[in-house]
């Protein structure tokens, strides 16, 4: 079964509040630390629009530029906060002819922040 | 609400363009260079995000949300989500959503509280044409009763040693300074030779469980039940007890191998047990 490379993120507060503007999401508990804790949560956290990108990247960074995503199936785990460092493994579950379906799992200090699947079409 | 199905569409407020784009591949740290002639496809939603001052709307998962809300479910958690992309975009295209309610399953209970899963679908179109889709779950759930502080320990002559190491990140172990002796938990005098002066060693932090209880009933400040206590062997011979942390008590056996981890409790550290 081929593997992946991995990817590993320091996911940084910069990198969760420049991504949660990046992905026009305004949520306080993305870039409010006081507002996070308040809420319950030890402090801000990766918004759901990153996790969906990250996987996606993880999977392009692999097949290359000229292939074309077509599904991202995830599962949310355990929140990803700042000061986290988030890795993300997968291998090829299945491939049909040019069609490929990469199991992928992104991991941080607390668990699975994320499982999921990616179809994808390789050039 | 189901049976009304797909809310009018919600217009995305600027075109898919190469400022948008670029600002996400570099936030992302996404270098694929056939960005930005063309869109990362899971940004597909970000193009109709409401933004920073959001105009209400009749979009299904923001009025189911208030109906949970007035029930008492006024937590959300997203749980689920996948998307399909039907083509790439291009900068100059102009996106459209809508979305419907496809589910609401509850009430169940969870690890978070007793909620209801609301599953949500949307269609995004360039025109006429559907370019992607997307099905949300989120769970809205009661939150638990809030965590409130926990008994703090007593603190005496013998035992203010080690909650003097657990503020700074070690985990000590009284010794006899006369024969050497480890002894846990902390008293005045060695049982072993009888002496009354004693010092103590920094634990590695390593051990295994030696023995456990779950917790179920009753309640406790500052805890939510059940939780694991366990006493646990440290590698230099003595045992301590301590809650074994984010674990699942049937996950709990006679040997596995913890780590200690220092907790905040108010004015004091506790230590207490991960799994390695």
């Amino acid at each position: 079964m081929t593997s992946l490379p991995e990817l590993t993120i320091d996911v940084t507060p910069t990198f969760v509040i420049s991504t949660a503007l990046a992905t026009r999401d305004f949520q306080d508990v993305h870039h409010d630390r006081d507002k996070a804790v308040q809420r319950g949560s030890k402090d801000i956290f990766l918004n759901i629009l990153t996790t969906t990108g990250l996987v996606q990247r993880f999977v392009t960074d692999w097949a290359g530029s000229d292939a074309f995503v077509r599904k991202v199936s995830i599962k949310l785990g355990v929140p990803c906060y700042a000061g986290e460092t988030l890795t993300f493994s997968g291998q090829v579950t299945a491939r049909d002819g040019a069609e490929a379906t990469v199991r992928v799992v992104g991991r941080n200090s607390l668990g699975d922040h994320v499982t999921g699947t990616v179809e994808v079409v390789l050039p | 609400m189901r049976e009304a199905g797909e809310c009018r569409p919600r217009i995305a407020r600027d075109p898919v363009n190469e400022p948008m784009i670029n600002n996400w591949t570099e936030a992302l740290g996404d270098t694929n260079p056939a960005y930005p002639a063309v869109a990362p496809p899971a940004m597909v939603q970000v193009w109709t995000m409401r933004g920073l001052h959001p105009e209400p709307d009749e979009d299904p998962l923001g009025r189911m949300s208030e109906v949970l809300d007035a029930a008492g479910y006024t937590s959300v958690v997203a749980t689920n989500c996948e998307q399909t992309y039907h083509r790439l975009l291009k900068p100059g295209e102009r996106l459209a959503v809508t979305s419907r309610l496809e589910d609401v399953v509850g009430p169940k209970q969870t690890a978070l509280g007793e909620g209801w899963f609301v599953t949500t679908r949307s269609t995004w179109r360039v025109g006429d044409e559907p370019v992607a889709e997307m099905m949300f779950r989120i769970l809205k759930f009661k939150p638990k009763p809030a965590v409130t502080a926990s008994v703090a320990p007593m603190v005496s002559r013998d035992t203010e040693f080690f909650w003097a190491g657990t503020r700074i990140g070690e985990l000590r172990i009284q010794k006899c300074s006369a024969c050497g002796a480890l002894r846990h938990p902390p008293g005045p005098m060695c049982p072993r030779c009888n002496a009354l002066d004693p010092t103590h060693i920094v634990s590695s932090g390593l051990g295994e469980v030696y023995s456990y209880v779950v917790h179920h009933h009753p309640q406790v400040p500052g805890k939510r039940t059940p939780f694991v206590v366990a006493l646990v062997e440290l590698e230099e011979g003595v045992r301590m007890l301590g809650e074994l942390l984010d674990v699942e008590p049937e996950q709990v056996k006679i040997g596995l191998p913890v780590r200690v981890r220092f907790v905040s409790s108010g004015e004091f550290t506790l230590p207490a047990w991960e799994v390695r």
